[in-house]
């Protein structure tokens, strides 16, 4: 499935069409400034239930700005978000509930242990004590952080860090799983059991959107892709249908553009 | 190299204002405050010329002795700055002599340093009799500027080493928090027993003239008394001290350039859910287990709590220098309030670390009670403790009930109020794991608009209280003290409940913009 993106009107008098209750994650016309930059400029994505979503594009394209107004965690300036057919803007709360967030960037409660923290957050959605232990304990285990469950997050190294944001973030059981730049600093051997972790939610029937720089990674991991530059989507649908053949890093640097073919200065050159 | 350093340290603040305007007004004010004391010193000093030298030189050599002690000191409770520190310079190949320079220099033009500078180059001010003194104060005042701002340096750098462990500088952070909250006292005790005997500051000064703090700073009134002999000593003296200043300093930095700073971590089993396991397994419940760690455990909130104890003992002090006990028995309501009004930092300290509270979906109103029902937990007995205390020293029992009703009411009023401005409002908070005693630029104005309004509504919300005990002292009917009691153990809940009510629909609504605040000054 190929989208029609881009509408070329203004916030201003343009009716965004519904959204697709059927999807995962469907937006509708988003649009987001900051000043005078327009940090999300008339974005429509939908994301099908059961997919592993790639979201890629440069630094600033405004990823993170999409997923935050995505997850209710900023407000538009004009659009619609539905997950799974709830309005997140209109319904919050309901909408919250279906949503796992790893927000890139972010701190955490660090003066918590790991346990804690998880514990916590499971508290916050609302659910009773011993099914938050009980899941804790799995997600630990899952993440392999067993042993660092009674450190406190201040004194966790960086991967362990988005490791266990990750379990705050899966520990509601949430159908759609959105995070921000999951990979990053995070060791090779760490990144492939969360790609394993990630795959196997999705085969459990959850929807998984992951940001990231690294094509790759994925060309690998996602079935489904957008790539996102100036506010803008410029390509989306599954991964094969988007790279058309070539390598996705070639098929996304042709799109957003702004590669050079240099060798760089004189004075750089030793040989 | 060097002239790049400065500019890079100027380029700094010049670029830390422009982020936001409210910070740039704050700083202006700071300013100008600054200027004004500037200004009140530089008169001062040109007064002294109508003093005998002898009091020139007791003013000038003790004043010299406790800045110097204060540049040697201050910088291990207070992050001086962080642009210009070894870690971020330590990839660039600066010479370390260029480096030494380049920091000293930008020292000097740092705010601190350069109202140092020219309030130590002004002490020829009061030379104006005797030019030859003058030049010799001028170059003294340089060189004792100087010596302050490499002190600071090596003391900082010296320091670093030791206090690179978390754990060790979350808890000497607040371990010398306690003197420092009691330092009025002690100013005080120091300064009555001097009253007493008014002829030790000159023998004072003489002694402090004889050491690392204070040589500088005798030179030009050793000459001025004619005793060229001791003067020199003295420049030995001040020579020295930079000179074993400036080694250390270079050692430390040359060591700090290549041992970075970090913290080893205990690594320990699950299963000690500690006061989650405890609390109601509620969202409000979670958060109160969170926030009462984090009030036991986070030096920012540690500072807050160190006031509960020491608060009364700083009153007690004042009372018995003053023979009445009225200031004393304040003690009680002073910490409800306190301890209330803390909470307005409450969302601020979280910092990004709020966005799991919106990723869950936590009603607004979990939230706001959660965060007040923890401070409650340890606060009202702690007030009502204090109050007992106090009364049951000064034996004041008729004030008793007046004061218990006025404490609750402040705790519990100030937990209403904050919970509605903290949803409101947040500021540019020291982040966690920062220094609690950093204050970052345009906080305090940022805040006090905020504060005062919180402060208003509060003496509103507990008004009735406050008549209440006034009539109950002015009359010494103790009937009017029951009714406050009863008015405040009535009001407060009912009060609070409203806060939260109110503060929890603020925050559903304004939790995305809250977000963006907390994003921005992080």
């Amino acid at each position: 499935m190929t989208d029609a993106v881009n509408p070329p009107t203004s916030p201003s008098g343009y009716a965004p069409p519904t959204p697709d209750a059927a999807a995962a994650l469907s937006i509708r016309g988003l649009y987001k400034s900051f000043g005078q930059k327009r940090a999300v400029d008339g974005i429509s994505l939908d994301v099908p239930a059961g997919s592993f979503y790639g979201l890629v594009g440069p630094n600033g394209a405004g990823k993170t700005t999409t997923l935050s107004m995505a997850t209710g965690l900023l407000r538009p300036d004009a659009g619609m978000v539905t997950v799974h057919g709830i309005d997140v803007w209109q319904h919050p709360l309901a909408a919250k509930a279906q949503i796992g967030v790893l927000a890139d960037n972010a701190r955490l409660f660090d003066r918590l242990t790991g346990e804690q923290l998880v514990v916590y957050a499971g508290l916050l959605s609302g659910m009773d004590r011993p099914t938050a232990v009980s899941r804790t304990k799995d997600l630990l285990q899952l993440l392999d952080l067993q042993d660092a469950a009674g450190t406190l997050v201040v004194d966790y190294s960086a991967g362990m860090t988005k490791k266990i944001a990750l379990a705050c973030a899966m520990v509601h059981a949430p159908r759609l799983l959105v995070l921000d730049e999951p990979f990053e600093s995070v060791d090779p051997v760490s990144a492939a059991n969360i790609r394993d972790i990630l795959g196997g939610f999705v085969r459990g029937g959850g929807t998984v959107i992951v940001s990231s720089h690294v094509m790759d990674l994925v060309q690998r991991m996602c079935d489904h892709v957008a790539v996102i530059t100036n506010g803008h989507v410029v390509a989306s649908g599954t991964v094969d249908e988007v790279r058309g053949g070539a390598d996705l890093e070639d098929r996304f640097v042709e799109l957003v553009g702004g590669r050079r073919v240099q060798e760089g200065p004189e004075w750089l050159q030793h040989s | 190299m060097v002239a790049a350093l400065v500019r890079l340290r100027l380029l700094v603040l010049r670029n830390s204002l422009k982020r936001s305007v409210g910070q740039l007004v704050a700083v202006i004010i700071g300013a100008l405050y600054g200027l004004f004391v500037l200004g009140l010193i530089v008169v001062g000093l040109f007064a002294l010329n109508l003093a005998p030298v002898d009091l020139v030189r007791t003013i000038v050599v003790l004043a010299g002795s406790v800045l110097t002690l204060g540049w040697a000191i201050l910088p291990l409770f207070f992050s001086v700055e962080q642009t210009l520190d070894a870690p971020h310079l330590a990839v660039y190949p600066i010479p370390l002599n260029k480096l030494l320079t380049g920091l000293l220099i930008s020292g000097v033009v740092a705010v601190p340093g350069a109202i140092t500078m020219i309030a130590s180059v002004f002490t020829f001010g009061s030379w104006l009799r005797m030019p030859g003194i003058a030049v010799l104060a001028l170059l003294c005042g340089i060189a004792g500027a100087t010596l302050c701002v490499m002190l600071s340096r090596a003391v900082t750098s010296a320091a670093a080493g030791l206090a690179s462990g978390r754990r060790f500088r979350e808890a000497a952070g607040i371990l010398i928090f306690i003197p420092l909250v009691l330092l009025g006292p002690i100013i005080a005790a120091t300064a009555s027993s001097l009253r007493q005997s008014a002829d030790v500051l000159p023998s004072l000064a003489e002694a402090m003239s004889w050491t690392p703090l204070g040589a500088i700073w005798a030179i030009p009134s050793q000459v001025a008394l004619g005793d060229p002999l001791g003067a020199v000593l003295r420049a030995l003296i001040g020579a020295a001290t930079i000179a074993v200043v400036f080694v250390v300093w270079r050692w430390g930095l040359a060591r700090s350039l290549v041992t970075p700073v970090h913290a080893a971590a205990k690594v320990r089993a699950q299963g000690k859910l500690g006061l989650f396991a405890r609390l109601p397994a509620t969202p409000a419940g979670a958060i109160a287990a969170r926030c009462l760690i984090y009030w036991f455990r986070d030096p920012r909130y540690l500072r807050q709590l160190v006031i509960v104890p020491a608060m009364p003992v700083l009153f007690w002090f004042y009372s018995s220098l003053t023979h009445s006990a009225a200031l004393f028995l304040v003690s009680g309501p002073l910490v409800g309030f306190l301890l209330g009004v803390t909470l307005i930092a409450d969302v601020s300290f979280d910092s990004t670390a709020f966005v799991l509270h919106m990723s869950k979906a936590v009603p607004g109103r979990a939230d706001r009670w959660g965060r007040a029902s923890a401070v409650l937990t340890f606060g009202l007995p702690a007030v009502i403790a204090v109050t007992l205390i106090t009364v049951g020293i000064t034996h004041q029992w008729a004030a008793l009930p007046g004061l218990l009703g006025l404490a609750i009411g402040l705790l519990f009023g100030g937990l209403a109020v904050c919970s509605v401005t903290s949803a409101v409002l947040v500021y540019p908070a020291p982040a966690p794991g920062d220094n609690p005693f950093k204050t970052r630029p345009g906080a305090n104005t940022a805040l006090l608009g905020s504060t005062f309004i919180s402060w208003g509504v509060l003496a509103l919300v507990t008004a009735p209280e406050i008549v209440l005990l006034i009539l109950a002292l002015a009359t010494g009917n103790v009937l009017f003290g029951w009714i406050g009691l009863v008015v405040g153990v009535v009001l407060a809940p009912i009060t609070l409940a409203i806060g939260v009510r109110v503060g929890g629909g603020i925050l559903d609504r304004r939790g995305p913009q809250l977000l963006v605040q907390l994003q921005k000054d992080a």
